[in-house]
This record gives C-alpha cells, sequence and structure tokens, in this order.
C-alpha cells in the first residue's frame, strides 16, 4: 500500500493511483490540510446520497486533515420516506386488480407489515421497473389491471415521472396512476439549518438535482443562513475541489454558491425539466421526512389537472403515521447528530441482509455506506 | 439510483420525437430525449442517462470519465442491469 506525508501525517493512500489525475489529487489534499485553521472544527455536509457513496467508498476521510468532519446528509429519497407513506403505497398494492410498480431499492425498504418484495413473495403483485415509463408501459399492456407507479425521488426524478404522466394523457391511458413521494432538497436543507442540535458550517450541493435546479436556489442558504454552498461532482478529486472551494470560502469568510462541477450544471438548470415538473405537480402544503419531520412546503403532488392518474385520488389512502421503533436512531443519522456506527443497532440486528431502516437498504444510506466500508477495510487489513 | 449513467445516442427514432436509441458499452435501449428539447440532440451526441431519460449532454471525454468512475464504485453492473431493465420499447398507440 503506498503512504503519502502531509505535514508529517502519513497517510494510507490506496485507491489514489487509480483515480483521475492522482497528482493534483495529492496537491489539492495538501492545499487543503495547508489551509484549515488547526483551532477550528469543520463540518460540512455532503447532502447527496450518491456523495456519501463515493465518499465511502473512496476512504476520502483518509485525505481530509483530522479536524474536517463529513456529515451525511438527507439526500437519499428512499431513507428519507417514512414507514407511514410505505404502508400507505403498499395497502394501495393489495387492492384488486391493481399491479403495483416500484424502482429496486424500494423493493427492499421495511414497511410495518414487510417489504414489498415479502409482499411479493406472498402474491402480491408487485413488479420491478427502471424507469417510470416501463410502469406506463406496463398499463398499456394490461388495460384490464389497475398499473400502479410508486414514485420516489428528489428533483433529479420529478421530471421523468412528470413527463411520464404527459405520454399518459397524451396517449389517453385511463389506467396508470401515479402515488406521488417526490420531493424537495431545498426545504430539507432549510430544516437541517434550522434545528438547534446541529451545526453545519457548509453544504456540498448535489450534483444531479443541481443540473434541474440550477445553481441560483441554493442562495437562500448562503444569503438567508451565511454558510457556504459548492455544487461538486462525484468523483475524488471532485469532491476534494469542492471541500477545498468551501475551505477558502471560509478563511476568506465568504459564503457563495460556487459550482465546481459546471461541466454538467448549467447556472439556470433545465428549464424543459423545470417546466414539465411545473405543468404536473404543485407543491404540497406539508409532507412528513424520516427523521427530520413534517416539513411546510416540502413535497410534490399532482395538479387536480392530472387528478384522473393521480393514485391517492383513485384509491383510498389512510395517511398512516408510524413510528420508528425507539432503539433504531435512523433520525439522528440522518440529521448528522449521530454517526452510523452509534446507532445501537447498527451490524447487529440492523444489517444490509436485514434491514431495519432505509438508511441500511439503498446503497446511498450512510448506513450501509458505512457498514460496507467499515467491512472493507477490515478485509484488506486496515 | 443517483449516478447516472453515461450514452451515446445512435439513432434518433424518425416520427417519434421524444425517442432515440442509446448505446451504453455495447448495450442498445430506446430512452426518451424529451428533456434535451431546447439545446436538441444530434447523432453521436453524449448523454447522462437517469431512469429511461437523458438528463444532459457531456461531451465524450466526460463520458468517459463518468463510465469509470461506475467501475470504480464497483456499479457498472448495475448500470448495465438497468439499462437493459428499461422495458418500454414497443411502446403500442391506445
Amino acid at each position: 500500500m503506498k503512504k503519502m506525508s502531509i505535514g508529517g501525517v502519513i497517510i494510507a493512500m490506496k485507491y489514489v493511483d487509480e483515480f483521475r489525475d492522482p497528482e493534483l489529487i495529492r496537491r489539492t489534499s495538501e492545499e487543503i490540510h495547508r489551509l484549515v485553521d488547526p483551532d477550528c472544527h469543520y463540518r460540512f455536509m455532503e447532502v447527496c446520497g450518491g456523495h456519501t457513496f463515493s465518499i465511502f467508498r473512496f476512504g476520502l476521510q483518509n485525505l481530509l486533515p483530522a479536524n474536517i468532519e463529513l456529515v451525511h446528509g438527507p439526500g437519499c429519497p428512499v431513507c428519507v420516506l417514512p414507514v407511514g407513506r410505505m404502508d400507505d403505497g403498499l395497502s394501495i398494492a393489495r387492492q384488486p386488480d391493481v399491479i403495483f410498480t416500484a424502482f429496486g431499492d424500494v423493493m427492499r425498504v421495511p414497511g410495518s407489515q414487510g417489504t414489498p418484495l415479502e409482499l411479493r413473495a406472498r402474491g402480491t403483485d408487485i413488479r420491478m421497473i427502471y424507469s417510470p415509463l416501463d410502469a406506463l408501459k406496463i398499463a398499456m399492456d394490461h388495460p384490464e389491471r389497475q398499473v400502479v407507479l410508486f414514485a420516489i425521488g428528489f428533483e433529479t426524478t420529478a421530471p421523468s415521472t412528470a413527463l411520464t404522466l404527459m405520454r399518459a394523457r397524451e396517449l389517453n391511458v385511463p389506467n396508470f396512476y401515479v402515488f406521488s413521494n417526490h420531493v424537495m432538497i431545498l426545504p430539507a436543507i432549510r430544516t437541517i439549518l434550522d434545528s438547534p442540535d446541529m451545526r453545519i458550517d457548509g453544504f456540498i450541493g448535489p450534483g444531479h438535482v443541481s443540473t434541474v435546479i440550477g445553481v441560483h436556489p441554493y442562495e437562500l442558504v448562503t444569503e438567508h443562513y451565511g454558510k457556504p454552498v459548492v455544487i461538486s461532482g462525484f468523483e475524488p478529486l471532485d469532491l476534494l475541489q469542492s471541500i477545498l472551494m468551501l475551505v477558502k470560502q471560509m478563511k476568506e469568510g465568504r459564503a457563495q454558491v460556487e459550482n465546481q462541477y459546471s461541466r454538467v450544471v448549467p447556472w439556470e438548470g433545465n428549464i424543459p425539466a423545470l417546466e414539465v415538473m411545473n405543468e404536473v405537480f404543485e407543491v404540497r402544503p406539508f409532507f412528513e421526512w424520516r427523521g427530520l419531520g413534517v416539513i411546510s412546503q416540502s413535497a410534490l403532488k399532482l395538479r387536480p389537472e392530472f387528478a384522473r392518474w393521480d393514485a391517492e385520488v383513485r384509491f383510498q389512502v389512510k395517511g398512516v403515521r408510524v413510528t420508528d421503533p425507539k432503539a433504531a436512531q435512523c433520525g439522528e443519522v440522518l440529521k448528522g447528530v449521530l454517526k452510523p456506527h452509534q446507532c445501537k443497532w447498527f451490524g447487529k440486528e440492523c444489517t444490509p441482509e436485514h434491514p431495519i431502516g432505509a438508511l441500511m437498504v439503498s446503497s446511498e444510506g450512510a448506513c450501509a455506506a458505512y457498514y460496507h466500508h467499515v467491512h472493507l477495510r477490515q478485509a484488506i487489513g486496515e | 439510483m443517483c449516478l447516472a449513467i453515461p450514452g451515446q445516442i445512435v439513432e434518433l427514432l424518425d416520427g417519434d420525437h421524444h425517442y432515440a436509441m442509446v448505446d451504453v458499452s455495447g448495450v442498445r435501449r430506446k430512452i426518451n430525449i424529451g428533456l434535451l428539447k431546447n439545446e436538441g440532440t444530434r447523432l453521436g451526441d453524449w448523454v447522462l442517462l437517469h431512469v429511461g431519460f437523458a438528463m444532459s449532454k457531456i461531451s465524450e471525454e466526460q463520458a468517459v470519465e463518468q463510465l469509470r468512475l461506475l467501475s470504480m464504485l464497483g456499479e457498472s453492473d448495475e448500470a448495465i442491469e438497468e439499462i437493459m431493465g428499461y422495458q418500454f420499447d414497443e411502446e403500442k398507440k391506445t
């Protein structure tokens, strides 16, 4: 294993030579070490689950000074979905004549009476799909059945659901329904900033969400809360550069939105995507998030013009609220108050094979990422 | 789910401006290009894919880097599985 010396600290560098531009990575890491104030403790939140995954997989924490702490944010759609909402969805799935469709990572999320996979094994018609358009196709192939799409995701995925609904209208498909669980990233960031038990010094902004919403919505964070935001790509060098940009802003007393990922993220976002979202969806007055509680104006529902395709209009949806098991501390982990391994159930009752909370289900969830990372490190003898 | 998959547009479907054929590491699938209508889509363009939709145009170099990133993250198989999983081709008009 290669070793690298920064300011007298020997750091294990298993992956650096595989990365793009390893020399630049070394220099960026050195620059971060040089610029940090040793008397400061920096808490940066990576909002996006894809970033969490990348940070753990590459062990990027090893390239950072000990006083930079990365806090894992709420940007994993299945992780922030409350159990009650899963139960609502699965109660639709159990209705006669329904074919219920969901993405792969939803299939393993536990509801009160089991996961969609377990329900399927007991005879409920639940099908895994890779695109919302797959669900529309199933509806067209089965006109005698009611086909429900369990729609989930941040602004990255919401435009795809919106275009699928517009396609359903264009093709006049009467038996296709959407159960919308789409949420928005800014209200979640706002809630974290308003939370009294949280102190975050800056944000690593999500990459793909920002290709849709663009750069300027984050001005809320810089102008209203005075915290810097750097929108980042997913490669090791991207993330290190973004952290360096955050450190520089703090050193210079700035709080601005900067775009490290400008090769993919345009300033204005994706205008057609924003237009179709706006045509199909309206903002819900409030929506419950796991770990963060009820957040006003934080989620999307279908507009009345699309009521014909709205599963919440077509089916009886109770709006059940189910509290998480008391011993599971998903909420604290989601808010970054606890590290995954500090939860009492981590790696014991709750593992990726037998997840209790969604954070252990999705590869983008902090607990699953942390679990795999710890095991990987043990396997290579660190 | 969050990491986008790079692909190259290999066929624009005449008479259906919503869709194009894309090639991802040798796998060809029909995808939706409606979100790129402002920029327009040309044969040979590289795009980032998410749940069956082209989200943004990228350069060839970025596409190669994105594939390499997916492979380093151990996500290449999952990405190909997703592309092969798209089942909405041969949409029947009702």
